[in-house]
């Protein structure tokens, strides 16, 4: 047993402590928005945010995130309403959209931490991998999420 | 002859219920397939038209697409053109699949995603059923009002008696037009294109609002009750089976429920992923290798070398003479060129859920294909397809990975079929790497000749690799002519008098495919790279020499002109910056493209911009084509840069990012898409930015450097990005 606080919610979750987070949220809690990729935090489409921070959840263990703050993407805004996934939607960045919750998770951490981030700023901290090649969109809806915001 | 543009399926509607396609399983489920025909918590039963089109009384019209979104925008894109003729409020549109099982007549046509094909091969049919549910809509109209039909006006959605102003919505007649006679399809007229409201105005995609809000339903996402989560293990070798496993040694692991042995797999069925994967690695197993234990680089390398030089090979085509015209020439230019073996890495491996049951087989597959799926599923359960039912997931990337080959898919049927049980399969990142249809190895040997004007009067050009058609299409080859392996360098908007295009076929044992832009991708680097070196072989300037080839091809020029003057040709750049040029047509579009780079004295290589002009001839949804020439360069890229699959005893080296890495945010350039649509046809454009990236961006490295390359990777080459 393993006791989890993921978006907001203190839960005991009937896991080995071993098992990597990415399956705990997406196969014991049912919160698939968040993705797999590879398993070895190469492609960030498991990105979450632990204590604040974006975190490839393919590759920490459920009993070492244990009481800390989990937010998955169902938990970055009730409604789509987090300033990242609004200027998703105005740039329409998705194409596929498999990677793009990795992506708005790592984004969304940037920009609490750097509300106006510089080109240089965005190349340094969105490292995910998008296949579909949606990079200059991402970077462009991060520059317009961050003047809206 | 079935008319799919205007027949209406007549006994399908009563029979699916929102129950029946998972509609309380499958929350968040991205497209719903044929839900709301028949009602569901959104509305009641609508009107059916024809195949396509289903209209509610609130006005709500459903448009079936045939076609997977792969987030290509055919969701959008393909409604858009049957709500062209219709003359429908598009912002009550909504889209929702087609069924296979109810394609098994061919109502909705060819359900195949791949070719750039979703636009150009089913606007003409799309088009035609807009536009006779519209006249079907009229005649109810007429009848109504009681009112001669060519007194009625019909837009957006609402049709009007212009006399007496008096106007009912579509929504208020779709009960009784359903019930006319549908006009034949080849007597309804379609709209001049100057006429179109909807076609080539920008539409907000369907697919994007959830996909901000990770609800979409991926085939990874999929849950059903009581189903298991299995992953499994292939054989490493290709062509090898498995001989044996130590079930004994994972049975008592946490969660594992079953072991299921395939013939060149074992897989490991369990309560959730993790505990399948962990038990799978436990898991001694050992493999009967086969006969192609000792395949590798170096053999492979040497049977396609061989082909450039053999005596035997398939002709593809043959202009003038180029026998007699070669020793004429007064300069004679020759290079080789080769591209390796490429994975597709989607995003999200391969996976599908399956459910056999005594009278059913129910499938949960991100297939480019849903009729390929059905197909798959019933041949591997046994049954008659008419007993399977298909549910196209979203895809986390397809790029011709999950059409032809649906091995997924056979292998979740397998295994559900085995337990007893729905079963979702999901491989790991490693597995599909591994077992990918990579993209074929070839090989180019160009000779042009060429006048004392630098003109060229001659050129002599074979291809040597592996063909995918021999394998996924036999009977289209012919004469040992795959001609899928010389797209590009046959029939080309270049012209050359004397011309001749043969094909030494080369097939190894690793598994091909469809990878974006199929052939394209090498031939289109092979070509243009040697254009390039014949342009400085003689002289001239790269974008004049194309000037010249295309000096007969007006259109084909045009593209070239507008790429030449986006990236203002021929002017000063800062220092240190170069540039290429390509130019390469494929899947019916014409493009060109111009790449600006920088090389250190590091050798590492900085993409500042990308120039591409493209004419599809008709734009559908503007804001699709260019993030789909966007796309298409990021993936071409990538391959320019970093990857290739290579062979040892017999299995793929590489196994994950890591060792196949991608094209990441920090390297990307700028890119400018510069669109030039024509009119007057229907071009693709989901792979055609992809050929002339890596020929404009080598080409500028010689710009740089001198050094010329012919084969990719660049890493190959000692240049990192």
């Amino acid at each position: 047993m393993v006791r989890l606080n993921v978006n907001g919610r203190e839960q005991q979750v009937d896991v080995d402590g071993d098992t990597p987070l990415l399956w705990v949220l997406r196969d014991t809690l049912g919160l698939t928005g968040t993705k797999y990729g590879c398993g070895i935090a190469q492609c960030g489409a498991c990105t979450v945010h632990i204590e604040g921070d974006a975190v490839r959840s393919c590759s920490v263990s459920a009993a070492s995130v244990e009481g800390q703050k989990i937010v998955t993407i169902e938990g970055l805004s009730p409604d789509g309403s987090h300033p990242i996934q609004k200027a998703w939607l105005e740039v329409e960045v998705p194409q596929c959209g498999y990677c793009q919750i990795g992506m708005i998770m790592a984004a969304a951490v940037l920009l609490k931490e750097k509300p106006k981030p510089t080109d240089a700023d965005i190349d340094k901290a969105i490292t995910n991998i998008c296949r579909c090649g949606t990079y200059t969109r991402i970077r462009q809806a991060i520059h317009v999420a961050a003047t809206k915001a | 002859m079935t008319d799919i543009a205007t027949t209406a399926l007549s006994r399908r509607f009563f029979l699916v219920s929102s129950a029946a396609v998972g509609g309380g399983l499958m929350l968040g489920f991205g497209f719903a397939k044929s839900a709301g025909a028949a009602g569901d918590a959104e509305g009641p039963i609508g009107a059916q038209l024809n195949n396509w089109i289903i209209i509610r009384p609130d006005g709500t019209v459903i448009v079936r697409v045939a076609r997977s979104e792969m987030g290509q925008g055919s969701f959008t894109a393909l409604p858009m053109l049957v709500c062209e003729e219709l003359d429908c409020d598009f912002s009550k549109v909504k889209g929702e699949y087609a069924s296979a099982t109810e394609n098994l007549d061919n109502s909705f046509g060819n359900m195949s995603t791949g070719g750039s094909r979703a636009i150009r091969e089913s606007q003409e049919y799309l088009r035609r059923a807009g536009a006779s549910a519209r006249e079907m809509l009229l005649e109810a109209a007429a009848q109504k009002l009681g009112v001669p039909k060519s007194e009625l006006k019909v837009e957006n959605g609402v049709i009007t008696h212009t006399p007496s102003g008096r106007s009912v919505a579509f929504g208020d007649v779709a009960e009784a037009a359903a019930k006319l006679k549908p006009p034949p399809a080849a007597e309804v007229k379609l709209k001049d294109p100057k006429d179109w409201k909807l076609v080539g105005k920008a539409q907000a995609r369907f697919d994007i609002p959830d996909k901000v809000l990770g609800k979409p339903v991926y085939g990874i996402d999929v849950r059903i009750p009581g189903m298991l989560y299995a992953t499994l293990v292939q054989c490493p070798v290709f062509g090898g089976k498995l001989k044996s496993f130590d079930e004994a040694k994972v049975k008592g692991m946490p969660g594992v429920r079953q072991v299921v042995a395939m013939p060149d797999a074992v897989a490991v069925l369990a309560d959730s992923y993790w505990q399948a994967k962990r038990a799978l690695d436990a898991m001694p197993i050992t493999w009967d290798e086969g006969p192609n234990a000792g395949v590798d680089e170096a053999a492979i390398t040497a049977m396609l070398k061989e082909g450039l030089a053999a005596k035997e090979a398939g002709l593809v085509q043959k202009e003038g003479d180029v026998d007699a015209a070669m020793p004429k020439a007064a300069k004679v230019v020759e290079a080789e060129y080769s591209a390796p073996f490429l994975a597709h890495a989607t995003m999200e491996p391969m996976n599908c859920t399956a459910h056999v049951t005594a009278d059913k087989v129910e499938v949960w597959a991100p297939s480019q294909s849903a009729t390929a799926t059905l197909n798959a599923a019933a041949e591997t359960a046994g049954v008659d397809p008419k007993k399977v039912e298909v549910h196209i997931t979203m895809l986390g990337g397809g790029f011709g990975r999950r059409g032809a080959f649906q091995d997924f898919v056979k292998q979740a049927v397998f295994l559900s079929k085995a337990a007893g049980k729905p079963v979702k399969l999901l491989w790991s990142r490693e597995e599909d790497m591994r077992h990918d249809y990579y993209r074929p190895v070839s090989m180019a040997k160009f000779t042009m000749g060429l006048d004392k004007d630098g003109t060229p009067t001659a050129l002599r050009t074979r291809v040597s690799g592996q063909s995918i058609l021999i394998a996924v299409r036999p009977k289209e080859v012919k004469d040992g002519v795959d001609k899928t392996f010389c797209e590009g360098l046959r029939e080309m908007p270049y012209h050359f008098e004397n011309l001749l295009v043969d094909y030494a076929m080369r097939n190894t044992p690793i598994p091909v495919g469809f990878w974006r832009s199929v052939n394209n991708s090498q031939n289109g680097f092979f070509k243009e790279c040697f254009i390039d070196e014949v342009a400085h072989a003689t002289g001239q300037d790269p974008l004049e020499f194309r000037r010249k080839l295309l000096a007969k091809s007006p259109k084909n020029l045009a593209v070239l002109e507008a790429a030449a003057k986006q990236a203002n040709w021929g002017t000063p750049l800062p220092q240190g910056i170069f540039r290429g040029i390509a130019y390469h047509d494929s899947y019916g579009s014409l493009v060109a493209e111009v790449a600006e780079v920088s090389v250190s004295d590091k050798n590492e290589i900085k993409v500042h911009r990308i120039v591409c002009a493209v004419d599809c001839g008709y734009v559908v949804n503007p804001d699709t084509v260019v993030t789909q020439i966007e796309g298409a360069i990021v993936y071409g890229l990538t391959a320019a840069f970093y990857d290739k699959i290579t062979i040892k005893n017999g299995r793929v080296e590489q196994s994950n990012f890591n060792d196949y890495p991608m094209l990441r945010l920090r390297s990307m350039p700028t890119i400018e898409v510069v669109q030039v649509p024509s009119g007057g046809f229907w071009g693709g454009v989901g792979e055609v930015g992809l050929p002339p990236v890596a020929p404009a961006v080598c080409n500028a490295i010689f710009a740089a450097t001198g050094k010329r390359v012919r084969s990719l990777p660049l890493r190959d080459h000692g240049f990192t990005a």
